[in-house]
């Protein structure tokens, strides 16, 4: 039998292709309405109103409209700022705090197009903290251009590092990189406790680092209390970098091929097992990018604990943005928005921030089944290739 | 005489495929009903439905003049139908009585398996029917041909009195098929029915009462065997004449291109299955690698395009040795490789048509520039490649998925034949292929052979061996048995050598 | 003529043997350098073998000369090293054994050099420990062989941990307590059944789902109403100690064995009773060819969807045992992210044990002996630092997912979602 389907015409392209932009936002969108939805059931059944607590969630997130007329109004009649950074802050330490899971969210994203499931995140976002937070405090009297590059660097060969271990393990024997980093998360933990009670800890009685030098903090565009700097910037070209390498280059073709089909791969003479390291190596080091923006452009420091979540939440992220890096930048600004809005939403309205990863847990079942958020809101199925994301145990 | 089986009227829809459209079957009592059609002429799904795995969309199903409801096999079952899959619904890992007694398990004290009742029953059903086989053997171990067998005793300890075979002779060497003709002879003077399902007309022939032709998924007719002959069967078949000889010139063969000497071969499980393999392949010829599925040929074809390390022995390609080299390596040496399991290895289903084109040269100029991938390029040769090849698609942006199997044969044939190559190895290259992709595919390797590529083709098909060699080398355990010229070569004798027989053997026992 | 099957298989093993020879010979020196050097010479190491507050009969302790053993262990490998390397051995499994064996007595024997260490209260902390991972070892086996990953244990284990320390809390009975676990547990691996089987969600997406949403919604209750000033929902007790009599008067072995709580003598009943469920019935023949061939047993009748149903669910309910363990059967109270990866690791474990309910609880146990060294270790102030000792369970892990300490087979549908 052949395929005899008619050849669309040329000028329904565009229609269509608006339409299958519709379509592929369509299930995401919704996912997340419903996520927040369960979230909200959750939150009255604790006792509490849903529409005071979303309600704070969105003041904490994007600020209020008030603050902000009242803000403007104080600094066009006085030239007085203090009530404008007021009005803005809740918006830019939104912005700031999507930084990190952009870079996360890109780990894991790009673990997903070549089939390997980067569970890892975590962990290498908390090397690349401490080998950015050690380069940025230990190396002293170098130039700003010098100092922050390779401050920014060797977060991301820390987390590198953290990555390719898996991968090799995966590589060369099979074993799953689902286990292996989740094991190489606890082992991060452990030698981060005692890196901060030992070799890196500052003088004092915290088991923390020293403050990094000045000349390696990324540089902030406003004033103290304002944290938003450059790293947003640094994550939005990197985005782009990641897009241009999946899309655009041969080994991006290379990694596509081998999630896609890794036997279909090696026939072709592509090198599964050197994919399957580089990967990793990469994603390993965006992750350690995340963690070294969060130090070099917010903290300065880094204390225990210090990664809590991003892991988990730049899963939710990349499934969210189907593994694409404009995708993952849009879910992280989601995801920066709805952390940030919560930690006001935890104090005004005492709903602990854990909210936020019942919501994302649906999200990924939403995400990861369609069905159900095509069942719940009575959309049509469009039929579509299915991404393998996982293979057993790497038979 | 009663008919035992009835269908009427069975359709049964897929998305965007009409499977099956209004069929009606009759299966008279002891008699062999003959179902006859080509790969994708609906009678697996048809078969499927009267065993309950399918739905059907309309029709009714009739047993013994009663109509019947299947919902699933236990239904099915349940009216005495068994089935006989083309691919074997066996578990490797366990034994043959666990195997035959798994979904009705008699158990001691209500709670333990007994294994050795089940047992018993498979060595009296072994004794009447002449089906020998070792009850505690595990599936693994035993050779195809068993395997069949224990797939028809599962049938039989169900007491099944309909019995479908699914294309039962895929997978056996001729003589092999002779000895299923006995038990299928056995099974009716026991008083069973039995639909046989395949594209062979031979075999049809050779043992059918009835036969009713299917075609595009209807029924074309029905015809008695004593009236048909091989040609009328292949127009029923097939819509036209069918020219059953591929036209070819007689080879002129050249120096050598592909020297294998002594070669060891592990597969992925690390058994040896390539057990010193030596032959060449010359400049301009077909050698064909007849042998029954499973006896080295896939091990044999990985080793030589890279897939699979080899242990010892040498491949030489244009006179330099392959050791430790790369399916890169192999591929830019000039070697073109039509992979046995095209959606596995030839494809990556999920990627444009376009992408597809240029899998193995993706990285070279005019596609790449550095490592920037160039779009226009990839565009034109797959435009160019898709019109030269005659790939039905809507357009080049078509994920591979989507093209029926026909299309992407083609895809992968055309991807191929695009690099300039030397050495073509092609292995089962028209598997589960329409008749029209067959002729098309085989007249494109005689074309590549004419124009002096050295073509090694693999093949389980002994009609396709000997209708596109010039030579054959018959493989069996790991082992080539033996290298024949094709014109002198008959049926009889490479299916002597498929079981591992030399014809010398057997005229010394004479 | 020879046979040169013969020959190059022989030719690989000649490899093999070269290599683990090799291997032996340097542990020997190793445990030579780093032990036998550091152990000081005429002094002694105690192990006790009395547990204080246990009704066996009491033994006096074992008191060795360190460095004699050290060396001795030193020479056995060795000795082992060349032996393998001049004949080889078939079964190497018996080598990795004897490299285990002798580098942790040699270990022990350095760590605890002119002090006492209590070797029945390690081995019965060792029991304990593996409880946990073991029964997330189980609850893998039995949903993988029916070929369905269950990756979310760990958040299983959380939830019902906390399910049943409030239940236990508000009723004041503990074995309530343990029901609400089993539910939960169920419950939950209910919900990954639906999702893989009716949805075909990915099954390492759910399971990694069902993590996330388990470690937020446990922490999400444990800070929202169990810190919270007054309320009593944190306070279950525990399942008391059960001495079974006789048996448990048996030096050693007693303590160890037959002084335990209700959580770890149902482990071991489970381990039998799923030996004997998976390999002598009905119910176990029907799993294992769900999870190797399903369309075979499709074919034949067997309900392949509910097969899997049935195995994930029953899977929960062990892992909702394995959440009791954390609370009601060990410390009481619930804490926040209390499992630490134990779900993963049993995952290894049941890798390890081959996918065998008594291979896994054997795994479990070297995991088990591997955290109570730990614990004991530190006790002991070796100088190595904590840290360090409390990464081991997870470096293990990993070593045993590469799969050079013996390869396993998973089901061969392992995994895959089943269409008709």
């Amino acid at each position: 039998m052949s395929n005899t389907t008619a050849p669309a015409p040329d000028a329904g392209k565009k229609e269509k292709k608006r339409s299958a932009l519709a379509q592929e936002l369509l299930v995401p969108v919704l996912a997340v309405v419903t996520g927040l939805i369960v979230g909200a059931i959750v939150i009255a059944v604790s006792g509490e109103n849903p529409f005071v607590a979303y309600g704070a969630l969105f003041a904490g997130s994007f600020g209020t409209p008030a603050d902000f007329i009242e803000g403007f109004q104080i600094y066009f009649s006085t030239g007085e700022t203090r009530e404008l950074v007021k009005a803005i802050y809740p918006f830019t330490e939104s912005l700031v705090t999507a930084t990190p899971y952009i870079f996360a969210g890109l780990s894991v994203a790009l673990g997903f197009r070549c089939g390997l499931f980067n569970i890892g995140a975590e962990g290498q976002f908390f090397i690349g903290a401490l080998t950015s937070a050690f380069v940025g405090y230990s190396l002293k009297g170098l130039p700003m251009i010098v100092h922050l590059p390779l401050a920014i660097l060797g977060g991301a060969l820390g987390g590198a590092l953290w990555g390719t271990i898996p991968g090799y393990l995966k590589a060369r024997f099979g074993a799953h990189e689902v286990v292996n980093t989740i094991m190489m998360n606890w082992i991060a933990f452990k030698l981060s406790d005692w890196l901060l009670n030992g070799p890196m800890k500052a003088s004092g009685f915290r088991p923390v680092t020293p403050n990094i030098e000045p000349s390696a903090e990324l540089p902030r565009f406003f004033a103290d209390p304002l944290r938003f700097n450059l790293g947003f910037f640094i994550a939005l070209l990197v985005a782009y970098l990641v897009y241009w390498f999946l899309f655009k280059t041969t080994l991006g073709f290379e990694i596509r091929s081998v999630g896609a089909n890794p036997d279909a791969a090696k026939y072709a003479g592509m090198n599964i097992v050197r994919n399957f390291v580089l990967v990793m190596f990469l994603a390993g080091g965006l992750a350690g990018l995340a963690g070294a923006s969060q130090v070099l452009g917010v903290d300065h420091w880094v204390g225990q604990g210090f990664s809590a979540g991003y892991g988990f939440d730049a899963i939710a992220l990349a499934l969210l943005g189907k593994s694409h890096p404009l995708g993952v930048v849009l879910s992280a600004l989601l995801f920066g928005f709805l952390r940030s809005g919560a930690t006001d939403m935890q104090s005004m309205a005492r709903i602990p921030i854990d909210i936020i990863s019942i919501i994302q847990g649906m999200v990924i079942i939403f995400i990861a089944a369609p069905d159900i958020i095509r069942w719940l809101y009575r959309v049509r199925a469009v039929k579509k290739e299915e991404t393998v994301l996982t293979r057993g145990w790497g038979k | 005489m009663t008919n035992v089986l009835e269908l009427r009227g069975i359709t049964k829809r897929f998305p965007g495929v009409l499977a099956n459209d209004k069929i009606d079957i009759t299966l008279r009592e002891g008699k062999i009903l003959a179902l006859l059609g080509e790969n994708g002429a609906g009678k697996s799904t048809l078969m499927n439905i009267l065993y309950g795995l399918y739905k059907p969309d309309e029709g009714n199903i009739f047993i013994r003049g009663k109509e019947v409801d299947i919902h699933g096999p236990n239904d099915a079952i349940a009216q005495g139908i068994g089935m006989v899959h083309q691919h074997f619904m066996l578990v490797p890992v366990m034994t043959v009585t666990e195997n035959v007694m798994l979904g009705i398990e008699p158990t001691k004290n209500g709670i333990f398996l007994d294994k050795e009742k089940v047992a018993k029953s498979i060595r009296e059903i072994s004794d009447q029917y002449g089906l020998e086989v070792d009850p505690h053997a595990y599936i693994k171990d035993l050779p195809v041909g068993i395997q069949q067998r224990v797939e028809i005793i599962k049938v039989l300890y169900r007491h099944a009195d309909i019995l479908i075979l699914d294309e039962p002779t895929a997978v056996l060497t001729p003589q092999e098929v002779e000895g299923l003709f006995k038990i299928i002879a056995t099974l009716i003077k026991a008083g069973k029915s039995i639909i046989f399902i395949t594209h062979k007309l031979k075999e049809v022939l050779a043992v059918a009462d009835d036969i009713t032709v299917l075609r595009l998924g209807q029924v074309v007719g029905s015809i008695d065997p004593k009236k048909a002959t091989s040609e009328i069967l292949a127009t029923m078949m097939v819509g036209r004449d069918v020219n059953l000889v591929v036209q070819k010139q007689p080879a002129k063969p050249g120096a050598p291109v592909l020297v294998v000497e002594n070669l060891y071969v592990r597969d992925e499980r690390q058994h040896m299955t390539v057990q010193g393999v030596s032959f060449d392949v010359r400049k301009g010829e077909v050698l064909g690698v007849a042998g029954v599925q499973g006896n080295g040929q896939t091990e044999l074809v990985y080793a030589l395009t890279g897939l699979l390390p080899l242990e010892t022995g040498t491949i030489r390609l244009l006179n330099e040795p392959i050791r430790h080299t790369t399916p890169r390596n192999i591929l830019e040496r000039g070697v073109a490789h039509i992979p046995e399991d095209r959606q596995r290895h030839g494809l990556i289903l999920s990627f444009p048509i376009h992408d597809n084109m240029v899998l193995c040269t993706y990285y070279k100029p005019p596609f790449a520039k550095g490592i920037s991938m160039q779009e226009k390029p990839i565009f034109s040769n797959a435009e160019e490649l898709v019109s030269q090849y005659d790939v039905r698609t809507p357009s080049i942006y078509v994920n591979a998925g989507n093209l029926s199997g026909g299309n992407q044969q083609k895809v992968i044939v055309a991807r191929e034949f695009s690099r300039p190559i030397e050495v073509l190895i092609a292995s089962q290259p028209t598997r589960g292929l329409d008749v029209g992709s067959i002729e098309y595919i085989h007249s494109q390797i005689i074309k590549k052979r004419d124009e002096g590529t050295g073509v090694l083709l693999v093949s389980s098909e002994l009609d396709e061996i000997l209708a596109l060699s010039d030579r054959i080398a018959v493989m069996y355990k790991g082992q080539i048995m033996a290298i024949v010229d094709a014109k002198k070569a008959t049926k009889e004798q490479l299916g002597l050598l498929m079981a591992g027989v030399h014809p010398s053997d057997t005229s010394n026992k004479n | 003529m020879q046979n040169p099957n013969t020959l190059i298989s022989s030719a690989i093993e000649r490899r093999k043997r070269i290599s683990y020879g090799f291997v032996l010979l340097a542990v020997g020196l190793f445990i030579y350098l780093l032990f036998g050097l550091n152990t000081q010479a005429g002094v002694s190491t105690t192990f006790g073998l009395n547990l204080a507050g246990s009704q066996a009969l009491k033994v006096s302790d074992l008191v060795v000369p360190a460095l004699p053993v050290v060396y001795a262990m030193a020479l056995i490998v060795v000795f082992a090293g060349a032996y393998q390397l001049a004949r080889g051995v078939r079964n190497t499994s018996w080598l990795i054994g004897i490299l285990a064996f002798t580098f942790v007595v040699s270990f022990l024997m350095w760590a605890a050099q002119d002090k006492s260490f209590n070797l029945t209260g390690m081995l019965s902390s060792s029991l304990v420990r593996a409880t946990p991972i073991a029964l997330a070892a189980l609850c893998g086996v039995i949903s993988e062989r029916s070929a369905v990953i269950n990756i979310g244990i760990e958040g299983i284990m959380l939830m019902s941990a906390q399910a049943a320390v409030i239940a236990a809390s508000l009723t004041g009975n503990l074995y309530i307590g343990l029901f609400a676990a089993l539910f939960i547990g169920g419950l939950v691996a209910a919900l990954h059944a639906y999702l893989v089987i009716r949805f075909k969600v990915d099954q390492v997406v759910s399971g990694v789902a069902i993590n996330i949403f388990g470690t937020g919604v446990t922490s999400f209750i444990s800070s929202r109403f169990l810190q919270s000033a007054g309320a009593n929902l944190n306070n279950s007790g525990t399942f008391p100690i059960i001495s079974i009599p006789v048996l448990s008067k048996i030096p050693v072995l007693g303590p160890v064995l037959f002084e335990n709580n209700l959580v770890i003598y149902l482990t071991i009943l489970l381990v039998i009773v799923m030996h004997i469920m998976l390999f002598y019935t009905p119910w176990g023949l029907r799993t294992r060819a769900v999870g190797e061939h399903p369309k075979a047993a499709d074919t034949l009748g067997v309900n392949v969807y509910l097969t899997r149903y049935v195995n994930v669910i029953l899977g929960g309910v062990i892992a909702g045992l394995g959440g009791a363990y954390f609370t009601i059967g060990s410390v009481g109270r619930f804490d926040e992210i209390m499992t630490s990866g134990k779900g993963f690791i049993g995952l290894a474990a049941m890798i390890f044990g081959n996918w065998n309910p008594i291979g896994a609880y054997t795994s479990s146990l070297i995991f088990g002996f591997a955290d109570s060294l730990q614990v004991k270790l530190q006790i002991l102030r070796v100088p190595i630092p904590s840290e360090f000792l409390l990464m081991a369970p997870y470096i293990v892990t990993m070593i045993i997912l590469t799969g050079v300490v013996g390869r396993a087979t998973p089901p061969a549908a392992d995994g895959e979602a089943y269409e008709k």
